[in-house]
C-alpha cells in the first residue's frame, strides 16, 4: 500500500482518517497530538458583545505559489474578511476535501503553512472536518475555513457612514496575488520577482480602528476583481460618484508589465493582503501614516475622493496620460481559479 | 499625469490648432487591437477630442475581422464532430454564429479547450492520441507565425491528430481596401506595433506613395501612443506624409526570419473579411504540401456563406464609419455580458473597449 498518497479511505471515519488527524492535522493546526484538540464543534468564550461570523471557499490552482499556498490563502482570506467588518478574529474552523492520489507531503506543507500563519496571527483553528473524493471529482485540494470575530461596542463601518468628500486610501500596491498565480500558470519568466501579497491584515486593521475612531467609514479587502469591484460596489450601494488618480495608485513595475501582457486592468486584478479603507477627508493622512508602520501598509496611499450622491453613479479614474475613464465591475470573464 | 505624457500632449494640442483651422480636424485610424484598448484605458479620446482629433478603430481586432462563415465552421466542427476537440484562444469562445457559440457548443458536450498559445494545442494532440485536435488559426502577421512553427513541430514529430482552420491574415490588403473604397475619411494610419515587427516600417511606403496617408507605428502604452499622434500631425503639418516608427522595437526591414517561416508555410489567398468582403491576396492558407494540416481539407468542410448578426453594425465599427456607441444596439441588446457581435465579444474588440472604458455621454 503506497502510504504516501491519499486513499478514498482517509475520508472513511475509520483507523485512517484517525492517523491521519493524529499524525498529519492536529501538528500541523491544533495543539500537539491531542485527538480532542480539534473537536467536532469547539466552544468559544465572547462575553457578549456583537459577533462576525465568514465563511470562504479556496479553490487555487496551483496549491503552491509564489508567496503562499492554498494554506496561508485560506487562513489570510478568513481573517481579512473579519478584520474589515471591523472585528478581531476569535477563531477559525478547516474543512478539506481531498483528492484521493494526493501526497500527503504536499497536503503536509499546505496544513502547516497554514497553521503556521495562524499562530503568527494569533488566532487558533479549533474545528474542522475532512473528506476524500475519487480522483476525477477534483484536482488537488479545496478548502472551506469559517470563522468568527467580535466587533468593538463603538465601531460602525458601513456603506451608509460613506459621505461626500471622504478619502480612500489604499494599503499598498496592486495586483500580486492574482498576477503570481496567474503568470506561474501561464510559465510568464520576466515575473520571477512577482510573489503574492497575501497577508493577514487584522492588527493593521486593528490600529486603524484604535486611532481613527469615527473618521473611519468602511473597509473592503479587494479580493477577486480588485479594486475595481470594491469602488464600484460602494459606488452603486451609496449612490455616489467616486474619482480615482491613476498615478496615485501604487502597484509593482512588474505587476503593471504583467497585466498589460496577460490583457488585464490591473484594477480588476485579485489580492489577497490589500485593505481599500474609505475614512473622513480629515483623516486622510492619518490613515496613510498607521498603515505605514505596518510592513504590508508600507506603500499605503490616499488614491481618490468620494463625489457628490447622484441617481446613476460612476467610478471615474484620471489617468496617468491625462485622460478620464470610468471603471466598472468586472463582468465575470474566463478567470483561472486565484482564490 | 506623467510629466512625458503632459510635454506630448501640450505638443500635440498646439499642433493641432493649426492643423484644425486647415484640415477641419484629424481623424487617425489604428488597425491593432493592443491599440483600441490602450486608447480606451488611458482615457486618450478625452484628451485628443477637444482638440478636434478623431481616433477611430480599424480592422485590427483579429476575432472581429474575421467573417461570420469561419464562426459557423468551427462551431460545426465542434459540434457535430465527437472526436475532435477544438483548441482557441479564449476571445473566439463567445463569438455567436447560427449555431450559437464555440462556448454554447460546449456547454452541450462539444470539446472546446481554450489556449494561450499554440505549444498547448500541440500539447492537446499528444495528449490525445484518440482525438483530432482542430486549432483555430486566428490572427494577422503577429500569430501566424507561431502557426507556421507549430505546423512545422508536428510534421517533424510525426503528429497526425493535429490540424489548423486557418484564418490568418495580412493587415496590409485591408489598410489598403479602406483607402480605395473612399468613404471613410482617414487621415493616417497608427501602424500597430507587433505586426510591424514583423513586417517593418518600411512595409507602408506603399501606402504613403499611392495614397499620401502618414503610416506611423507605436507601441502599446499610451505615452507611445499619443507620441504616434504627435508624429502624425507633424507630418500632417508639414505636408510631408512617411512610414516611420516611434516604437524603438521595430525597424525598417522587419523579421525576415518569421516571414521566410510564414512564406514556407502559407501562401497568399483572396479572403473573406467582415464587412469588407473578400480581399485579393490578403488571407493565408496552407500550401498544399502542408495539406495533411489544413482542417478544410482533412475534414472537407463545405463552404460557409458570408452574413452579418441581424442589427449588427460590427462591420461598420470595424470599417471606421461608426463609433461603438452609435451603433443602436451599443448598451442596450449588446453588452459584454450578452454580446451581439465580436466587437463586443473580444477583449480587444471597439465595443469592448468603450463599454468597459468610456465615460458615459452626461459625463463627458
Amino acid at each position: 500500500m503506497d502510504t504516501s498518497r491519499i486513499q478514498l479511505a482517509h475520508g472513511g471515519g475509520g483507523q485512517l482518517t484517525a492517523e491521519l488527524i493524529r499524525d498529519v492535522i492536529l501538528p500541523a493546526l491544533g495543539g500537539g497530538q491531542d485527538p480532542h484538540a480539534l473537536a467536532d464543534a469547539a466552544v468559544l468564550e465572547t462575553g457578549g458583545g456583537r459577533l462576525a461570523f465568514t465563511t470562504d471557499m479556496y479553490v487555487v490552482q496551483p496549491l503552491e505559489f509564489p508567496g503562499g499556498d492554498i494554506g496561508k490563502l485560506a487562513v489570510c482570506g478568513t481573517i481579512n474578511d473579519l478584520a474589515v467588518c471591523g472585528a478581531k478574529p476569535l477563531a477559525l474552523s478547516m474543512g478539506l476535501v481531498l483528492q484521493e492520489g494526493l501526497e500527503i507531503d504536499l497536503l503536509q506543507r499546505v496544513l502547516d503553512s497554514a497553521g503556521r500563519q495562524a499562530r503568527q496571527a494569533g488566532i487558533r483553528v479549533v474545528t474542522g472536518d475532512t473528506k476524500v473524493v475519487e480522483r476525477s471529482a477534483l484536482d488537488g485540494i479545496i478548502v472551506n475555513t469559517s470563522g468568527v470575530g467580535l466587533i468593538g461596542a463603538d465601531v460602525r463601518l458601513g456603506f451608509d457612514r460613506i459621505q461626500s468628500g471622504d478619502r480612500v486610501v489604499l494599503s499598498g500596491p496592486l495586483g500580486e496575488h492574482g498576477l503570481a498565480v496567474m503568470s506561474q500558470r501561464k510559465g510568464l519568466s520576466f515575473t520571477a520577482d512577482l510573489v503574492s501579497d497575501c497577508a493577514p491584515l487584522h492588527e493593521l486593521v486593528s490600529d486603524l480602528l484604535d486611532e481613527l475612531g469615527e473618521n473611519l467609514r468602511f473597509m473592503r479587502d479587494p479580493t477577486r476583481s480588485g479594486l475595481a469591484a470594491v469602488l464600484a460596489d460602494i459606488a452603486e450601494s451609496r449612490g455616489v460618484d467616486i474619482e480615482i488618480e491613476e498615478s496615485a495608485i501604487p502597484a509593482h513595475r512588474t505587476a503593471r508589465s504583467a497585466a498589460e501582457m496577460l490583457g488585464l486592468d490591473l484594477l480588476q486584478v485579485a489580492n489577497e493582503g490589500k485593505l481599500v479603507a474609505v475614512v473622513a477627508e480629515g483623516a486622510a493622512r492619518r490613515a496613510v501614516d498607521v498603515m505605514r508602520r505596518h510592513a504590508i501598509g508600507s506603500r499605503a496611499a490616499v488614491i481618490g475622493t468620494i463625489g457628490p450622491a447622484g441617481e446613476s453613479p460612476i467610478v471615474e479614474l484620471a489617468t496617468a496620460a491625462g485622460g478620464r475613464r470610468i471603471v466598472q465591475m468586472p463582468y465575470g470573464e474566463e478567470l483561472p481559479r486565484i482564490c | 499625469m506623467t510629466t512625458g505624457c503632459t510635454d506630448i500632449c501640450e505638443k500635440i494640442h498646439a499642433s493641432a490648432l493649426r492643423l484644425a483651422r486647415d484640415m477641419g480636424g484629424v481623424q487617425i485610424m489604428e488597425v491593432c487591437g493592443t491599440h483600441t484598448m490602450a486608447i480606451a484605458r488611458g482615457g486618450l479620446r478625452t484628451i485628443l477630442q477637444p482638440a478636434d482629433i478623431r481616433l477611430v478603430s480599424g480592422p485590427g481586432c483579429p476575432v472581429c475581422v474575421t467573417d461570420q462563415s469561419y464562426i459557423d465552421r468551427a462551431v460545426g466542427l465542434a459540434r457535430n464532430r465527437p472526436d475532435i476537440i477544438v483548441a482557441t484562444y479564449g476571445d473566439m469562445v463567445r463569438v455567436p454564429g447560427r449555431q450559437g457559440s464555440l462556448s454554447e457548443a460546449r456547454a452541450v458536450g462539444a470539446r472546446v479547450e481554450v489556449v494561450y498559445s499554440i505549444q498547448q494545442a500541440l500539447d492537446l494532440a499528444r495528449q490525445h492520441a484518440d482525438h483530432e485536435v482542430v486549432f483555430l488559426g486566428v490572427g494577422f502577421e503577429t500569430t501566424a507565425p507561431g502557426t507556421a512553427l507549430a505546423v512545422r513541430d508536428a510534421r517533424q514529430e510525426g503528429l497526425r491528430n493535429f490540424s489548423v482552420l486557418t484564418a490568418h491574415k495580412w493587415v496590409l490588403p485591408a489598410m489598403n481596401a479602406l483607402l480605395a473604397g473612399g468613404d471613410v475619411k482617414i487621415d493616417a494610419f497608427l501602424c500597430p506595433g507587433h505586426v510591424s515587427v514583423i513586417l517593418g516600417y518600411g512595409a507602408y511606403d506603399q501606402i504613403v506613395r499611392d495614397y499620401g496617408r502618414p503610416c506611423v507605428v507605436a507601441g502599446f502604452d499610451p505615452q507611445q501612443v499619443l507620441l504616434g499622434v504627435l508624429e502624425i500631425l507633424d507630418e500632417l503639418s508639414a505636408g510631408e506624409p512617411r512610414a516611420m516608427t516611434v516604437y524603438p522595437s521595430v525597424s525598417r526591414e522587419g523579421n525576415a526570419r518569421a516571414r521566410e517561416v510564414l512564406d514556407e508555410v502559407f501562401e497568399i489567398v483572396d479572403a473573406p473579411w467582415r464587412a469588407l468582403g473578400v480581399i485579393p491576396a490578403s488571407g493565408m492558407a496552407l500550401r498544399d504540401e502542408w495539406a495533411e494540416f489544413d482542417a478544410e481539407r482533412r475534414f472537407d468542410l463545405p463552404a460557409e456563406e458570408s452574413y452579418e448578426m441581424p442589427g449588427c453594425r460590427c462591420g461598420d465599427v470595424i470599417c471606421g464609419r461608426l463609433h461603438p456607441s452609435e451603433c443602436p444596439l451599443f448598451a442596450r441588446r449588446c453588452t459584454v455580458r450578452d454580446p451581439v457581435g465580436p466587437c463586443m465579444v473580444s477583449s480587444e474588440g471597439a465595443c469592448a473597449a468603450a463599454f468597459k472604458y468610456e465615460m458615459p455621454a452626461r459625463k463627458r
